[in-house]
């Protein structure tokens, strides 16, 4: 019987209008690699962060080995041996890779022992890292390793992973898996977030299960099945969309030779990208976050001015185009950032249908707006599309994030589109709006729209993509049928084979 | 006209003695914008500190009570701004900008009683032998010491930030403050020490202008001082290093400028007096136009409000 | 222990509570500041908000209330467009100046020829030249990405420089005796902007101020630049998915904003003032600011707040006469209203919550 090193009763923590955590109880054994389960919205991160100190249980207690555990502030956690990895890196970019570190540690050594430090352990777990390089100027899985080795100079007892591998590619997952084992090995226990099945019984022993903040069970996920796994955090029967055949149409949207510098300090540039895109196509575009995405669909949305050869829409040249000429022509983007990019979060969703559908609705005048016609569409998303909200007054922010996105969706999906862009479409958005949205992107292109689905979940692109390209250092692969790729041809496509064809 | 009576010497010393207000309230500011913070009520702030500083020399007869006071003039000033930014979130250009008015309006209202009146005379840091070197020592050695004290506060600014724990942290809170919550930091607490150290900083420059450099109390006496200070901050693109420098070609600026006046070239009055504004319009230019290089230096969260939702 | 909670919806009713509480706090903060001064805070409070309006003087400041809001409302309506936007013209002063110096030049080139057209001329000119002056910092902006915080702000010290030597040498007025300062246009009739019915204190200023109310409300709730101008203000990557071009709105609200402080500059140089001289600007340029956001960017409120501001500054006037209240404690007063509007304003995006602190265990 191995030992208890951290004991959780009965947590639970309220805020208006949720219940984040109900009477969560569960341990966690020294050295065992723990699996916390469960979909967007069911409480993980409430519960971690009760772990690492940064929100205060309203009930319950916590015992690390044996003694009580009230972590006041992240500091008194890690003082007590609980080491976090976020989710949402929290880096600093235009800090140094040893500052970050030092930053994340209660007594840092001077500066050179710590890139000692640094340099000796990084090499220890396989995770080369230069600790005088800026933050900004790393990928995103670099970007991991300074988070994972900032955990692992302070010796933890507890390293908590939050969704570590929705930005690394099957390759850097291997590795990191690696890594994690050996960690256990030496004793150390891991607190493993994901809602990615395999993984999780690829890796844990013990797996908890959260639905709706209630723990639904502990068990061993090796035991289950995926499909158990899935229906315990789920709670009943999945609506996985069904893809219908599709056959090519004709050539709609060409990018040739597309090249962008970087629009920020440590923006991505595109470097030649070409793909063509074809009548009832879905284009899914893989890729860890930050390989020129965001970019990617700022020049096809029109955000980003390009050359007017670079991109062609039945012949037409649109790349000098604005995003409203583009919008007349019938090309329509729906971009990562639900709040704040894609949405305006203080105004009404009436307002925000005015955002993007003034030109194809006509919902203005020689300059003046129609506003009860934005209203009408705005009611027509939100009922086509099962927004749930009190009405069209509502403010964006006032929306979770499934029902903005799928509000965000609707509206693009609404206003017929010739070529759709989405980028991460289902980030961060529950099982069943996710489901929704992916069938309503099929509908679109059996309709005879053709859709670009940019995405880091590899799972959501095959499917519902026909072909598939993938994004890497801001180039893009040529696209191949997704029915002839391998998971680990994707993977190899991900880190960057095959950029040069 | 006689350009010859303006000597290169003395235009070095009396450039040193006029660029430290500006100086004192930049390495201020630049502290609160590394934290994240954009203060711009440093008029405001300068200006109460000139008056608190000046009134509390004449009343005690001391100029080191006047500067304490002046510190703490300008930092009490400065709280009202940390209390609306950083607890009641309110907008930071909007706040700023009501902090200056209010300081205006304030030290204006206090300093009636003062117009006219010569404060006590600041000590000048002779030191014997040295100061008596030609050329270098008028430059030198033989100043104010508020001239040394905002020399060595550069200094200490610059070291903070660079080589301890807090410099860290407070360059870690203006750069994401999300990621330095997370970690654990206490970033409305930084940020209100900063604009403490903001304010007592910008209360300092103002009294440096009315107990040594003018030296008498007048209404609206920093007369855009502070927001020049502001520009100089951009101007340094965030590096102490770089404020000193640009403090000292603004003292130069205004000195040459009044030099001229007094020499009567033949440009109009007006026209001279212009040109610290127009200069600092002109180096803004100059400093944005190499945009990428200042979005680099630029703390990331500049400006924004941080509410730590869950 | 209070916390704060965003509200998932802004809340209407604190939009408008928000400024009425504030004029009430700063009452309650000024009577305050008057008592420290020695002065009875309840007869300094109602010298400077009642008597100006109810007082048997009242025939006299009720006018004077149109004549010194004109100018503040005129130029909030316009700040107000960049406020939303955020784009912050603090230089409004400085346009000011330079729209009263045009249109004045525009008179005084010609006097003393009379003729139907010079005062339309006058108002173009008051206009072009509160607008060109703010496109230095839109243009600036725009080509170089230099902060339009501090080069608006920096041209208010280069334009009063300039309004100093144009009062002591090209528009001194030659038989001025030797004195600093222009002809008065008071006694130009071509370029006299008079009241338009004697003693109501509406002259063509104020008709301007009314007409900008109703334009920029019309602007912000139907039209497509001014929706533009609000998303830009919310959020400005969305705006710039929604296909707003950053630039043309920097040249629109910077244009916009100081054409309309040209014209308050203008209309007052040859009403009211009626001369160009040192002292010719008091300040508002940057009072306009305060009742930009009294009136909560609002062009409604922003007439209100206007009105509002014109009072403190003609009861300060009456206050510092009858009770020797110093002009400096009218100008900390409205600092402080900026305060407490400023720090009320987040009640209409949250709600302050009591929490427990203390951890169960």
């Amino acid at each position: 019987m191995t030992k208890t090193l951290l004991h959780l009763n009965g947590l639970t923590k309220t805020y208006p209008g949720v219940i984040a955590n109900d009477d969560v109880s569960f341990n966690i054994e020294a050295g065992e690699i723990h699996a916390l389960l469960g979909e967007n919205g069911a409480g993980k991160s409430t519960l971690v962060k009760m772990i690492y100190g940064l929100v205060r249980p309203d009930h319950g207690t916590m015992q690390m080995e044996g003694a009580s555990f009230v972590p006041a502030e992240p500091r008194a956690a890690r003082a007590a041996g609980v080491a976090m990895v976020f989710q949402h890196f929290s880096l600093f970019e235009a800090l140094s890779v040893a500052e970050n570190i030092a930053l994340g540690m209660e007594n840092p050594p001077k500066a050179s022992a710590l890139s000692a430090r640094i340099t000796e352990v990084s090499q220890s777990y396989g995770l080369p890292l230069d600790p005088e390089r800026l933050v900004g100027d790393l990928s995103a899985g670099e970007r991991q390793r300074v988070e994972i080795i900032r955990c692992l100079l302070q010796e933890p007892k507890l390293l908590i992973m939050d969704e570590p591998t929705s930005v690394l590619t099957p390759q850097e997952v291997a590795t990191l898996f690696t890594t994690l084992k050996k960690l256990k090995d030496e004793g150390t226990s891991i607190l493993y977030i994901s809602h990615k099945l395999e993984e999780i019984r690829a890796l844990c022993e013990t797996a908890t299960i959260l639905r709706g903040g209630k723990k639904v069970a502990t068990c061993d996920p090796r035991e289950k099945s995926a499909r158990d796994l899935a229906e315990m955090m789920v709670g009943g029967k999945l609506n996985l969309a069904d893809s219908k055949e599709t056959t090519l149409g004709e050539l709609v949207l060409e990018i040739s030779d597309l090249s962008l510098p970087p629009q920020s300090a440590f923006g991505t540039s595109l470097k030649n990208i070409s793909l063509r895109l074809h009548q009832g196509e879905i284009l899914g575009i893989g890729g860890v976050a930050g390989n020129g995405q965001d970019e990617l669909l700022a020049c096809m949305s029109g955000e980003v001015s390009t050359t007017a050869e670079a991109i062609h829409l039945d012949g037409l040249s649109l790349g000098h185009m604005s995003p409203n000429e583009r919008r007349a022509l019938g090309v329509l983007a729906a971009p990562e950032e639900r709040l704040g990019h894609a949405a305006a979060p203080d105004m009404s969703l009436t307002e925000n249908a005015m955002l993007t559908a003034m030109t194809r609705k006509s919902l203005s005048k020689s300059g003046f707006l129609d506003w009860p016609r934005a209203k009408d569409f705005a009611e027509q998303v939100i009922k086509k599309f099962d927004v749930r909200t009190p009405g069209s007054q509502s403010a964006a922010r006032s929306l979770s994030g499934g029902n903005l996105q799928k509000f965000v969706i609707g509206r693009e999906v609404l206003q017929d589109p010739k070529v759709l862009i989405v980028n991460q479409p289902t980030w961060g958005v529950d099982a069943a709006a996710a489901a929704d949205i992916r069938q309503a992107l099929l509908d679109l292109a059996a309709k005879g729209a053709s859709v670009i689905v940019i995405s880091q979940d590899l799972d959501e692109l095959m499917e519902i993509s026909t072909s598939f390209a993938a994004l890497n250092a801001g180039r893009l692969s040529a696209a191949r049928p997704m029915v002839e790729l391998s998971l680990d041809e994707i993977g190899l496509l991900l880190g960057g084979a095959d950029a040069a064809a | 006209m006689d350009l010859s009576a303006i000597s290169p010497t003395l235009l070095v010393a009396s450039l040193m003695v006029a660029a430290t207000p500006i100086l004192l309230a930049a390495i201020g500011e630049l502290v609160v914008e590394k934290s994240g913070v954009l203060n711009l009520g440093v008029e405001g702030m300068m200006i109460m500190g000139a008056i608190s500083g000046f009134a509390a020399a004449v009343l005690t007869g001391s100029p080191m009570v006047g500067f304490l006071c002046a510190a703490l003039g300008g930092a009490a000033l400065s709280i009202i701004f940390a209390i609306l930014t950083q607890y009641f979130l309110s907008n930071q250009v909007a706040t700023g900008l009501a902090l200056t008015l209010f300081g205006l309006g304030l030290s204006a209202m206090l300093g009636q009683s003062y117009v006219g009146i010569k404060p006590p005379v600041s000590a000048k840091l002779e030191l014997p032998l040295i100061s008596d070197i030609p050329v270098m020592g008028p430059i030198l050695f033989s100043h104010d010491f508020t001239v040394y004290a905002a020399l060595t506060l550069v200094a200490g600014v610059w070291w903070f930030l660079k080589y301890t724990r807090g410099g860290l942290i407070l360059r870690a809170v203006g750069e994401s403050h999300d990621a330095a919550h997370a970690l654990g930091y206490k970033v409305v607490r930084v940020r209100i020490l900063a604009i403490m150290f903001g304010g007592a900083c910008a209360g300092l420059g103002g009294a440096a202008l009315s107990l040594v450099r003018v030296p008498q109390w007048t209404e609206g006496m920093t007369a855009g001082s502070g927001w020049i200070a502001l520009a100089i901050v951009v101007f340094a693109s965030w590096k102490p290093a770089r404020v000193l420098l640009g403090a000292y070609l603004f003292g130069g600026v205004a000195v040459l400028q009044l030099n001229l006046q007094a020499a009567g070239v033949s440009i109009p009055v007006e026209y001279l007096s212009m040109s610290p504004y127009l200069i600092t319009i002109i180096v803004l230019v100059v400093m944005s136009a190499n945009r990428s290089k200042l979005v680099l230096n630029a703390p990331a969260a500049l400006g924004r409000v941080f509410h730590a939702s869950r | 222990m209070l916390r704060l909670e965003k509200r998932p919806n802004p809340s209407k009713m604190w939009g408008y509570l928000a400024p009425v509480l504030a004029v009430i706090a700063t009452m309650i903060g000024g009577g305050v500041m008057f008592a420290l001064l020695g002065k009875d805070p309840f007869e300094a409070i109602r010298t400077i908000f009642y008597d100006p309006l109810f007082s048997e003087f009242a025939w006299y400041y009720r006018p004077q209330l149109l004549i010194k809001g004109a100018p503040l409302i005129l130029i909030a309506i316009g700040l107000s467009m960049g406020f939303r936007a955020g784009i912050w013209n603090i230089g409004a002063e400085g346009q000011y100046i330079i729209g009263a110096i045009c249109g004045a030049g525009a008179a005084l080139a010609v006097y003393p020829f009379d003729s139907a057209l010079i005062f339309p001329v006058m108002i173009l000119c008051g206009a072009i030249g509160g607008f060109a002056w703010a496109m230095i910092p839109a243009i600036l902006k725009t080509k170089f990405g230099t902060n339009e915080i501090l080069v608006s702000l920096m041209l208010v010290y280069v334009a009063e420089q300039l309004l100093a030597s144009m009062s002591l040498g090209l528009m001194k007025n030659p038989e001025g005796f030797g004195f600093p300062g222009s002809r008065n246009l008071q006694q130009y009739a071509s370029a006299h902007n008079a009241e338009l019915w004697a003693g109501s204190g509406i002259h063509l200023g104020v008709v301007f101020a009314l007409i900008a109310v109703i334009f920029s409300y019309i602007m912000l709730a139907r039209h497509q630049m001014g929706f533009h101008i609000r998303l830009t203000g919310e959020s400005p990557k969305a705006a710039k998915f929604a296909g707003v071009n950053p630039n043309k709105l920097v040249i629109y609200c910077l244009g916009f904003s100081g054409a309309l402080a040209g014209l308050a500059g203008m209309f007052e140089v040859a009403g009211p003032s009626g001369q160009i001289s040192i002292d010719f600007n008091v300040g508002y340029g940057f009072t306009a600011i305060i009742v930009a956001f009294l009136g909560r960017l609002n062009p409604f409120g922003i007439m209100l707040a206007g009105l509002l501001m014109a009072l403190t500054y003609i009861g300060g006037e009456i206050a510092q006469s009858s009770l020797g209240l110093p002009s400096a404690a009218i100008q900390a007063f409205q600092g402080m209203l900026l305060f407490f509007i400023l720090a009320l304003d987040m009640l209409t995006n949250f709600k302050i919550k009591l929490v427990n602190a203390e951890v169960r265990t």
